[in-house]
């Protein structure tokens, strides 16, 4: 029956089921990912992130969180100009940590 | 769970509320939603617990909905809740006791608002005598209907007819409350029980022997939420808080709902055959809906009033499996039978729910 | 000036009580520690191991008691009330008593906040549901049956900490750190278990702190979660579902776990606040003592003969207590000395 309206979608996280497989298999590969803190230092430096929404900071908190959709969009549009490694207060090396990603599929496999 | 520690909290929030002597005030939509519980409530307390409880024609809506809707002031609303004050001390009562939530809520929040700005009282004051040359003193107590009958739990109790109690198991009924969102959120201390753990439906429901079941979105909005109800684009927000709730509650397979608010029962009940109609997914046992009913209708079921007479027939949800449980007795074919005993309109049937 | 040593009454025997009052034995005075509880060591008499280093609280204890060994030490005594004299204080215990002293040296310490009064986490209520203490408690008993074998762990930073409706606004400074230190003690413990920090904001001042932090991160996988728990409720099998926002994200989350973790921040010492009102003592707007100066004199009241030492001023670290105890033992030397 057509009500004219319907449920509305959650934006919640549950993390009961968020798949982070990816992720897992990203901080093996790359473990400075795991020190991460939040700063936004990567994504407000970013030559692509005026026009593409590009931040390494979201990238490693989508991936934490299941949303693998955005995290292919983000990346599709790094440049992989370095930038972000140059501010990161952790040293996290940013282009090893985009370059491993590229390498994974979601279920965290090594395909490329 | 911990029961100790809840009612180490819900020490901390009794709230006085006397025994006798209330001017009663209407909610503006109950009448229509559950036709039968205010007039059960002055039946209850009057005929069968002997309480004086006055009530006068000339009360309105205390515009509540129209102030949650953002289509009147503040100081409108004020003025109106004003004059129903005016109308208790004319009445010669001091108690003030509301059959709505939000009113209760409304009423509260008013008199907590003259206490912090005693200058805008005046000004209503003023207010109230240009527009009808009334006065007023405000209420000693302000109490919603549930603390009533919270209050009266114990005799109504004792002249129970029936147990909350699974009459083939001996099992006590499992019961979900659900509280009104404008009872205590806004005044945790003007709610028995506070805010995060009320027990002024746990209390009746623990009282005639049924046992209260601590879900995760306890306490959860029903998404009544006014302007985005009234909105029919915007109901899909609030079927799906309502649907959030029931997917929370469903591992516990409740008996039923008791709630305290107007427009809660309404939503627990309608929305479980939108629910239905809309993903297949039912909620109580065998295809059934879970029943939700308003504390009034449950305390007349104790009591031994005749469902019909209660208005259940009204429910969306077959309470007939409810009845059956506790072993209440009704005759099915007076279901839709109007006052005069003349047959009303029989409802059709829902494709998925079940009903009788 | 009296010819006779002065004396001071030291009031309570946790870390810092006990190392002013080894500190003023050895400058020659004569200390006298007063103790409501039956046992030394205050609060840290009760923790397991310290951060930053994992060390064991018991040798803390252990080597301030044993500093403090000759000096006179009531425990399990009240003060049933204070006085002011013309040149000093009377102090009338619990047991009868009446203490004359020259000066007095505040070391009454905090109290814990009550986890319970922040109702929308269920302490009391959720089985699953503990505080920093409780925690602490099982790493020394190991007796808690909540605590066994959990798959997933949250620890809640801020309970009863910058929080106005708790009734405390400040920052009770150590809880970021020790919600690290346990959440890395409870991945040693289970290495299976997720464990998740909600923070509002972590502050991690200290020597060593951000190391260990990092640690947690790097080492232990531990999980940092932006946001604040709002609501704690219980799941049909006892686990408990807890919600929050993850901030960075702007997106609300939700997650079950097996065990929740409160950690219960710093709020004044009632005791305190009265023993300082019935000598005049200035309490604090946040319901601490008021140091004569906040940047100069923190151990020092306004009134001769009235000083402070620890978290009776305010939320402490273990080292800025026991600094500020010998500061205290100093200050109290000189005013003293001022008056010979």
């Amino acid at each position: 029956m057509d009500f004219g309206f319907t449920l509305s979608p959650s934006s919640a996280v549950n993390l009961d089921t968020v798949d982070h497989a990816r992720y897992d298999r990203l901080v093996q590969l790359a473990p400075d990912a795991l020190t991460c803190i939040g700063c936004g230092s990567c994504s407000a430096t970013c030559t692509a992130a005026p026009w593409s929404g590009m931040s390494v900071r979201k990238v490693i908190l989508c991936l934490q969180r299941g949303r693998d959709e955005e995290v292919d969009a983000m990346l599709s549009r790094c440049m992989l100009c370095g930038k972000c490694t140059m501010v990161c207060p952790r040293g996290i090396n940013t282009r090893h940590l985009i370059l491993t990603l590229c390498r994974l599929d979601r279920k965290g496999e090594v395909v490329r | 769970m911990i029961y100790q520690g809840k009612q180490k909290i819900w020490a901390d929030y009794q709230k006085e509320i006397p025994d006798d002597h209330w001017f009663y005030v209407r909610s503006c939509i109950r009448q229509n939603f559950f036709p039968a519980s205010e007039k059960y409530f002055l039946k209850i307390c009057r005929d069968m617990l002997g309480r004086d409880i006055y009530e006068s024609e000339h009360h309105t809506t205390c515009a509540g909905i129209a102030y949650h809707c953002d289509t009147i002031p503040q100081e409108t609303a004020m003025t109106v809740v004003a004059r129903q004050f005016a109308l208790m001390t004319e009445a010669g009562y001091d108690n003030l006791v509301t059959s709505c939530i939000t009113s209760f809520g409304n009423y509260v929040e008013i008199l907590e608002t003259w206490r912090e700005f005693p200058e805008l009282e005046e000004k209503i004051r003023e207010h109230l005598w240009k527009a009808c040359r009334r006065e007023f003193n405000k209420p000693k107590y302000v109490a919603h209907a549930s603390d009533l009958v919270y209050k009266l739990r114990g005799e109504i109790a004792e002249r129970a007819r029936f147990q909350l109690v699974h009459r083939a198991t001996g099992e006590p009924l499992r019961i979900v409350e659900h509280i009104g969102c404008h009872y205590s959120k806004m005044f945790p201390h003007k709610g028995v029980g506070g805010a995060e753990y009320p027990c002024v439906l746990s209390g009746m429901a623990e009282a005639w022997g049924g046992q209260v079941i601590d879900y995760p979105e306890r306490r959860h909005c029903c998404g009544f939420g006014f302007r985005q109800y009234f909105v029919k684009a915007n109901r899909g927000y609030s079927l799906s808080n309502t649907h959030k709730k029931f997917e929370s509650m469903e591992p516990y397979h409740p008996d039923m709902i008791i709630t305290n608010c107007p427009g809660c029962p309404y939503f627990l009940d309608r929305w479980q055959y939108v629910i239905s109609e809309m993903n297949g997914k039912t909620y109580g046992q065998n295809g059934y809906g879970i029943p939700a009913l308003t504390y009034e209708e449950l305390a007349g079921l104790v009591l031994g009033v005749d469902p019909w007479d209660l208005g259940l027939q009204v429910h969306q949800v077959a309470v007939e499996p409810l009845l059956d449980k506790i072993g209440i007795p009704y005759d099915p074919s007076r279901k839709y039978l109007g006052m005069d005993e003349k047959k009303i309109m029989t409802p059709g049937l829902p494709t998925t729910l079940k009903c009788c | 000036m009296v010819n006779r040593t002065p004396v001071i009454a030291v009031i309570g025997a946790g870390i810092a009580g006990l190392e002013a009052a080894r500190q003023l034995k050895d400058l020659g005075y004569k200390p006298v520690l007063i103790e409501k509880a039956p046992v030394v060591g205050g609060h840290v008499a009760e923790w397991n191991r310290l951060f930053p280093d994992l060390s064991p609280a018991a040798d803390l204890v252990q080597s301030l008691s044993k500093g403090a060994g000759s000096v006179k030490t009531y425990t399990d005594t009240e003060i049933a009330s204070m006085g002011r004299l013309k040149d000093g204080y009377s102090l009338i215990l619990g047991n009868g008593e009446t203490l004359l002293c020259d000066a007095v040296l505040f070391a009454t310490g905090f109290h814990l906040f009550d986890a319970s009064k922040k109702e929308e986490y269920g302490y009391g209520i959720y089985d699953r549901v503990i505080t920093n203490r409780d925690l602490e408690q099982w790493f020394n008993n190991r007796h808690d049956p909540r605590v066994a074998n959990p798959k997933a762990v949250g620890f809640v930073h801020c309970v009863g900490s910058r929080d106005v409706k708790a009734g405390n606004t400040q920052c009770s400074k150590v809880c970021c750190i020790t919600a690290i230190k346990q959440a890395i003690e409870i991945k040693e413990e289970f290495p299976e278990a997720e464990v998740y920090c909600f923070y509002m904001d972590l502050r991690l001042f200290g020597k060593k702190y951000e190391d260990f932090y990092i640690k947690a991160q790097r080492d232990y996988g531990i999980h940092f979660i932006r946001g604040r728990v709002s609501e704690v409720g219980e799941a049909i099998d006892g686990r408990v579902v807890v919600k929050a926002e993850d901030t960075l994200n702007g997106k609300p989350i939700k997650v079950t776990l097996d065990l929740l973790v409160l950690m219960a921040g710093i709020v004044c010492n009632p005791d305190a606040q009265h023993y300082a009102r019935e000598i005049g003592v200035a309490v604090d707007e946040d319901g601490f003592l008021r140091s004569r100066d906040n940047v100069s004199s923190i151990v020092e009241s306004s009134r001769p003969g009235v000083f402070y030492a620890g978290a009776c001023t305010g939320a402490k670290t273990i080292p800025e207590t026991l600094a500020e105890a010998r500061s205290a033992a100093l200050t109290i030397h000189q005013y003293f000395n001022k008056r010979k």
